[in-house]
């Protein structure tokens, strides 16, 4: 479970949440819903322990995996060594690339990479680790409808009984990962 | 071509305490080789400087390290470094003639120069690294030793070894520079200044030459090096 009890957090003396609460049962599927700038990602990274509230505490017993906005794959690295970096065995990573169409760019650095394929990557990267929660940090970004489609559709099938966190601009697709819009 | 210039100002100059011609050079570089003192003289500035370099390198990555990991550490050190980079080497090299033996002064010179420069570029390195890589290692619970040796050692090598490699210039001109100061018994250095002392002006040309070629091949052997460990890493 992921519960955040009368947080509190400011930016530069800019409140962004202000004894705001949550909780996230195991297996809750939601989508962070709000404009540019409404504290999503600040809410994400709250979650993750990379932000402290001023107020209020966070509690988790999860372990993560992410999508993050900007894919985060190291340059130096090929796409199966970004995957495997992170605790994920080879096999399962080609299982998750293959399925995600990009098995043959596997031994290749992200660079080579078009920008549809990185995205591609990244969702391979974070369903190939173990987790029990998913943050999905606008994880169709650049990707064409077919791509989202075969996307969303691998991430339902690897997300069952799991908590799934999206944040997205777009109710299409929080419908498509079957999560519970959260307005913020 | 260089050669046929130097070989034109030679003649026209036609003064060879001031400039000998390159035949001239090569023939008192033959001379030299004919003497099992002077490659005893190379060897052991050749040590001497690997060494102080080696020592550098060493310390100067240990330093950037714990300069970035510990703020107090990098207030302590940080104005000695800012020090040692600005203080000319000759005035460095003067001080240590007080400390040092001669012998191992060139060692204490060449580490001095070569520390500030690798310590700020690991130092800077880790410094800029992108936090967003960092904090993906802490969400996936990565150790430190991967998170260091797979993560940071990667973003900080391309400028360390452009670093080392700069140093390595360095280190020769002043670990030289140190010698024909100091004069250490069996050094390229003390020669030098014997050459210059007695006015043999092809010989200061020849042992020059041996001091470029020395510090060439070594660049190129470093250049090798890394060249193989960056390709490694991008495989």
């Amino acid at each position: 479970m992921i519960n955040l009890n009368n947080i509190s957090f400011a930016y530069d003396k800019k409140p962004i949440f202000e004894n705001f609460s949550l909780n996230i049962n195991t297996g809750d599927r939601i989508c962070f819903f709000g404009e540019s700038g409404c504290g999503k990602t600040t809410l994400l990274r709250l979650i993750l322990g990379l932000e402290q509230s001023q107020k209020g505490e966070i509690f988790t017993d999860h372990k993560f995996s992410v999508v993050f906005q900007e894919n985060r794959l190291l340059p130096f690295l090929t796409v199966l060594e970004n995957i495997t970096l992170l605790g994920a065995d080879t096999k399962t990573a080609l299982y998750h690339l293959q399925a995600l169409g990009i098995s043959n760019v596997a031994y290749k650095k992200p660079q080579e990479l078009s920008g549809g394929m990185k995205r591609r990557a990244a969702i391979g990267r974070a369903l190939s680790v173990d987790f029990d929660a998913i943050i999905l940090d606008e994880p169709f970004a650049g990707l064409d409808e077919n791509n989202i489609a075969l996307c969303a559709e691998h991430i339902l099938k690897h997300t069952e009984n799991k908590t799934v966190i999206l944040v997205s601009h777009s109710k299409q697709e929080a419908e498509l990962l079957k999560t519970k819009i959260i307005y913020l | 071509m260089w050669l046929a210039v130097w070989q034109a100002a030679a003649m026209i100059i036609n003064q060879e305490i001031l400039l000998p011609t390159p035949l001239k050079t090569i023939n008192s570089l033959f001379v030299l080789g004919k003497t099992a003192d002077f490659y005893l003289s190379v060897l052991i500035s050749l040590l001497r400087i690997v060494l102080g370099y080696i020592l550098g390198v060493v310390f100067g990555i240990l330093g950037g390290i714990a300069s970035n990991k510990w703020h107090t550490f990098d207030i302590i050190f940080s104005p000695i470094i800012k020090i040692i980079k600005a203080v000319p080497v000759a005035s460095f090299i003067i001080l240590a003639l007080v400390w040092f033996h001669a012998k191992t002064l060139p060692v204490f010179i060449v580490f001095l120069m070569v520390l500030p420069m690798i310590w700020s570029s690991v130092q800077t390195g880790l410094d800029t690294i992108d936090t967003k890589y960092l904090e993906m290692a802490k969400i996936y619970n990565l150790s430190r030793f991967k998170t260091f040796f797979r993560i940071k050692v990667p973003f900080i090598m391309p400028a360390l070894v452009s670093t080392a490699l700069t140093a390595l210039g360095f280190a020769w001109k002043s670990g030289i520079a140190a010698e024909v100061i100091c004069r250490p018994e069996n050094s390229i250095g003390d020669k030098l200044q014997s050459a210059k002392l007695t006015i043999e002006t092809p010989e200061v040309f020849a042992l020059t030459a041996v001091v470029a070629l020395l510090s060439i091949l070594l660049e190129a052997g470093i250049k090798k090096i890394a060249k193989e460990y960056l390709n490694d890493k991008s495989k």
